[in-house]
Formats: structure tokens, sequence, C-alpha cells
């Protein structure tokens, strides 16, 4: 028996995962949780969410986020994989970044819009 | 003169606006002091937003993308580079703005929704020298999310609330190596998945009942020591560690930006640091009302949400609806055993519909309890929860048939169960 907390939700259920019992999850309040539970104690993974460059834009850094969760052992090499990445402006929401990240199965999605800003960065006032 | 005139323009500003359209209103104004709509979402880049809201789980810009987007379908007016200077009691609302300069808007009704702000080290008095590299957990965040700055290599964090442990992650993915999580409480304050998320994921050692008793370093921080505290919350000698680290981020609590409400003369809670407010958002002065973290400081974006579309709805009811009837019963409602503070603190039962949400916080950890509504000597109702800590914001809803047969007063309180 392993004891968890579930952090599908910010409600953070305290699980119980009998191992012996094919994983069989307790004190989840709602489904998710027992897929959590069973998940983590055999594949854990993690959406990762992170920032890459952008020209162009209301701002020098452009959100991002796995599009789905990428195994735990992974986050390391997909922060990696988005060290070189850079976008311009325009940018839309869910717009792929990176497809399929180190292999994963996960795009990289971008997680807000940037208009084209005439203005360049180098402009006193940006 | 405007039917309503919101201030800020994070998710409370823009639930209650889009929810003051859809009650009815048609000439509603937004005034922001940032150069976008968003707030502080904007630099919150993780996700587990929107759950409840959306029933998806979405990033703080992804949730603030869908406000402004339905913000767009409306048409609400909305002001931004602007900053609001005061609000008088008769609701005029003074501001100064770039393209605009000072102007003076009047509104038949106010929602206040300018979010909080976070404490400083100065706020809290840290003794030791003053180098660079001690910052807020919060500017941190703005600076490496979205000015793409990274303020240090070494860190240590003091506090353990969610932008704290937010932030212990986001540096370690970033390549600075985060040496120590330092909470001064026997509890984090921050919510249970951060800390298995933030902390355990990537062995960050978290220690409570500790505080930072010195800054050391000339230009830039150098070292920092950290002490164990007695139950008092005063440092044990013989107890100091020394970290070696080139930065202190600070996540030592919020507090909600009330200088306008204060000015304006509406009475505060000093639990809540926030405007004392009825049922429906309305604050001690008629017509204005307050949500989000303005009014108290949330954990959760999709209760600010649910509490400034009551705020906004209940702005377009007052103004469609003209004045309240006088001499309407009000219930206070009292912080009992366990409770820090409730929200709204005062309910007029028959203004609520079906349902009156009551939020509250409990000054301690508990295991199965119960929470105990009681009006005098009467218990109203009763609400079981297996788990209860301070830095998760509690919810129960009172049937208005329930509340009908209090008296001048509720008591909310926590009984803990033996098992
Ligand atoms: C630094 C920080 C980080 C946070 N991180 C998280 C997190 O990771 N996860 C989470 O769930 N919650 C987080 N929170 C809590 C979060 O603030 C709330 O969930 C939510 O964003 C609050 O919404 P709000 O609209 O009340 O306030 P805000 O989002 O703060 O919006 C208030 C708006 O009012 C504007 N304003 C203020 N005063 C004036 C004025 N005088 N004139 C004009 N405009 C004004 C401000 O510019 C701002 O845009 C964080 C809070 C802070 C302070
Ligand atoms: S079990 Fe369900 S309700 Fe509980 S934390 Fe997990 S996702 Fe949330």
């Amino acid at each position: 028996m392993k004891e968890l907390i579930c952090i599908v939700c910010p409600k953070g259920c305290h699980l119980k995962v009998d191992e012996e019992k094919g994983f069989a999850v307790t004190g989840n309040a709602c489904p998710r949780g027992a897929e959590y539970g069973k998940l983590e104690l055999t594949n854990p993974t993690r959406v990762v969410t992170s920032t890459v460059r952008c020209e162009g834009g209301a701002h020098p850094r452009c959100p991002v986020k796995t599009d789905r969760a990428v195994p735990k052992g992974k986050i390391f090499e997909v922060m990696a994989a988005l060290e070189g990445i850079a976008l311009s402006a325009p940018v839309a929401v869910g717009q792929v970044v990176l497809e399929n990240v180190c292999g994963t199965g996960a795009n990289v999605v971008a997680t807000r819009e940037f208009l084209f800003l005439e203005r360049k960065r180098n402009q006193k006032e940006l | 003169m405007y039917d309503l005139i919101v201030i800020g323009g994070g998710p409370a500003g823009l639930a209650a606006a889009c929810a003051a359209w859809e009650g009815g209103l048609r000439s509603i104004l937004i005034v922001e002091r940032d150069k976008e709509l968003g707030g502080i979402l904007n630099q919150c880049i993780h996700n587990g937003f929107g759950l409840h809201h959306f029933k998806d789980e979405l990033t703080g810009p992804e949730y603030a993308g869908r406000f402004v987007k339905l913000l767009g379908e409306t048409g609400v007016e909305v002001r931004l580079d602007t900053m609001v200077l005061e609000v008088t009691g008769q609701r005029q609302v003074h501001m100064v703005g770039k393209s605009t300069g000072y102007r003076v808007d009047e509104a038949q009704s106010i929602v206040l929704a300018m979010g909080c702000r976070e404490r400083t080290r100065g706020a809290i008095a840290i003794p030791g020298s003053r180098p660079a590299g001690v910052f807020t957990a919060g500017a941190a965040q703005r600076y490496v999310n979205m000015e793409g700055w990274m303020p240090g290599k070494r860190v240590v964090i003091l506090g353990s609330g969610d932008i704290g442990l937010i932030m212990a992650r986001r540096m370690t993915l970033e390549g600075a190596k985060v040496l120590a999580c330092v909470e001064v409480m026997p509890y984090s304050g921050g919510l249970n998945r951060n800390i298995v998320q933030c902390l355990h994921d990537y062995d960050i050692p978290l220690y409570l009942s500790h505080t930072v008793t010195d800054i050391r370093g000339k230009d830039r921080v150098e070292q920092v020591v950290v002490s164990e505290v007695d139950a008092s919350r005063n440092p044990v000698p013989g107890t100091e560690m020394v970290f070696d680290c080139d930065t202190l981020l600070l996540s030592v609590g919020l507090i909600p930006e009330n200088e306008l409400t204060r000015q304006a003369g509406i009475a505060i809670d000093r639990r809540t640091n926030g405007a004392v407010v009825y049922e429906n958002m309305e604050t001690s002065l008629p017509g204005v009302f307050a949500c989000g973290n303005v009014c108290h400081v949330h954990d959760l974006v999709d209760f600010v949400t649910a509490e400034s579309q009551k705020a906004g709805a209940a702005a377009a009811a007052c103004v469609l609806g003209g004045a309240a009837s006088a001499g309407e019963a009000v219930l206070e409602v009292k912080n009992g055993d366990g409770v820090t503070y409730t929200v709204p603190q005062r309910i007029r039962p028959q203004r609520v519909d079906k349902l009156c949400g009551l939020f509250f916080r409990v000054n301690r950890v508990c295991r199965d309890s119960e929470i105990l509504v009681t009006s005098g000597d009467a218990q109203i109702a009763r609400f079981k929860r297996e788990h209860l800590a301070p830095g998760e914001m509690e919810r129960i809803d009172l049937p208005r048939a329930l509340l009908d047969r209090a008296e001048g007063e509720l008591t909310v309180s926590i009984r803990e169960v033996e098992q």
C-alpha cells in the first residue's frame, strides 16, 4: 500500500494505492484520481510548461506547454529541446511550436496569443 | 455616466464585466493600469487553472485568453495603461492614463477588482545586509516567464506559499539549483499538489518550522542562514544552517490592494485585509462591489471567477433594479473555533436565491472534522471534511431555508472528530 497525493486537480485528494491488488486506488474523489494513482506508480508523467523566445510580440518570451503529459524522466530533455526555438509574432494559442518532442508523442504548443507589433525591440519604449 | 466601472482587468474584473453585460448593463468600462488584460495570470504559465470553470486543465495565459475572448464578444469598453487614483463615496472614479491624461468618470455602480501585491522583505524584517539578489517570488516569476531574465543560479526560497513552490520548480527547470524551501510555520501554506510536483519531483528539501535569520553578502547575496524556530516562532540558537547562494526568493504572503477602498471610506475586515462584503459581494458603500484577490486572497482562479460573476450580476441587478429596500435583516457571520475568516461577512437572507456560498479558511491542519454553523444555541448546518488546511480555502453552501432560521448572527467553527 502506498500513500500519494493526487496532483490532477488542486483539491489534492489523499490516495491509497494497493500494488498487490492491481493498483486499486482509494481516497480519490473522482475517476481521474484512480488513473493518476495507478500511473504514478507504474509510469509517472507530467505536463511540462515553459517559455520560448519570441520576436515582435508584446513580450520577449512566449509561454508554451506539452499538449499531453510526458514521462517524468524526460522533463529535462524536453527543456533542452526548447532551448534553441525562436518564434515570431503573430502567435496563436495552440500553435504547434515543436512536434513530437523528444519522441514522447506530445507536441509543444503556445499558450498565449501575440499580435505582431510594428515597434522594434531596440526602440526605447519596449 | 457609466452603468458600471470595473477597476482592474485581471480574472476578477473580466468575469465581473462579462456577468454584468449578461445581466443587461450596456455601458461598462474596465480600467487597467497594465498594457494588457489578464492580471497576474499572464505570468502564471504553469497549468492547473480552470478545472472547475472550463472543465479543462489550462495554463494562466490560456485562462486569461479565454476571458479576453469572451469579453471581445460584448460591447464592454476597455481602457489600458490607465491607473485609478481615487474612488469617491459618490462613485466618481479619478484616473490617469497614457493617452487620456487625467480624467474623472462617474458610474452608477463600481466593481473593485484590483487584486493583491506581494508582501516584501521590509514587511517582515529579516536581519542582515541589503545586497542585490533578494526578490519577491512573483517579481522573479515575471522576470523569468515574461521578460526572459534569470534572477540567479543558486536559490533559497523563504515561504512555501504556492508562488514560492511554483518558482522552485520553474527555477530548477531553467537550470538553477534550488537549495531549500524554508517555511516558518509547521505546515506549508501552499496546495498539496504543488508540494508534490514542485518540490518532491525535484528533490528540493522543505524545512518546516525554519526561517531565514541572516542574509550575508556585500553587493550580491553570498550566503543565507536558516535556523529552526520554536513553537512561538523564535529562532533556536545552535540550529543554524548556512547555504551558499546568490538569490533569495520571498514568498511570504499577499496583501490585497485596498488603498482605493480605504480612501472611499469602505469598511475593511482586519482578517481578510479586504472590504467587508455582503452575500452579493457588495461593500459597505451601496453600489460598490469587491471581488477576487482584492477582497480576500484566493488560491484558485476558478473561485475568483465564480465570486466575480456574482459581483458583476449583482452590480447589474443594483443598477437595473434601483435602490434596495431599507431595514433588511442582516446576519453577521462570526469566526468560531478554528476559523480565520469568512467571506461574505454579512448575509441578507432575503437576498439569497437558493444557496449562499460561504468561503472560509481554517487556522490549523485538521483531519476528519465537522464544520458547524450555529446561530445562538441552535445548530443550523453541519458539513463533514476529511482534510482541512490553512493553505486551502474551503467553501460551504447554505440553503436559504436554513438562513431564514438564523437570528442576528451565524458562527462558523471547526470540530475535530475522534476516530
Ligand atoms: C505574484 C502572484 C502569483 C500568483 N500565482 C498564482 C498561481 O501560480 N496559481 C494560482 O492559482 N494563483 C496564483 N496567484 C493568485 C492569483 O492572483 C489569483 O488566482 C487571481 O489571478 C486573482 O485575480 P484578480 O483579478 O483578483 O487579481 P489580479 O490578477 O492581480 O488582477 C488585478 C488587476 O488590477 C489591476 N489594478 C490594480 N490596481 C489598479 C488601479 N489602481 N488602477 C487600474 N488597474 C489596477 C492590476 O494591474 C491587475 O491587472 C498569484 C498571485 C500573485 C500576486
Ligand atoms: S482524485 Fe479527482 S478530485 Fe481528487 S485531487 Fe485527484 S483529480 Fe482532483
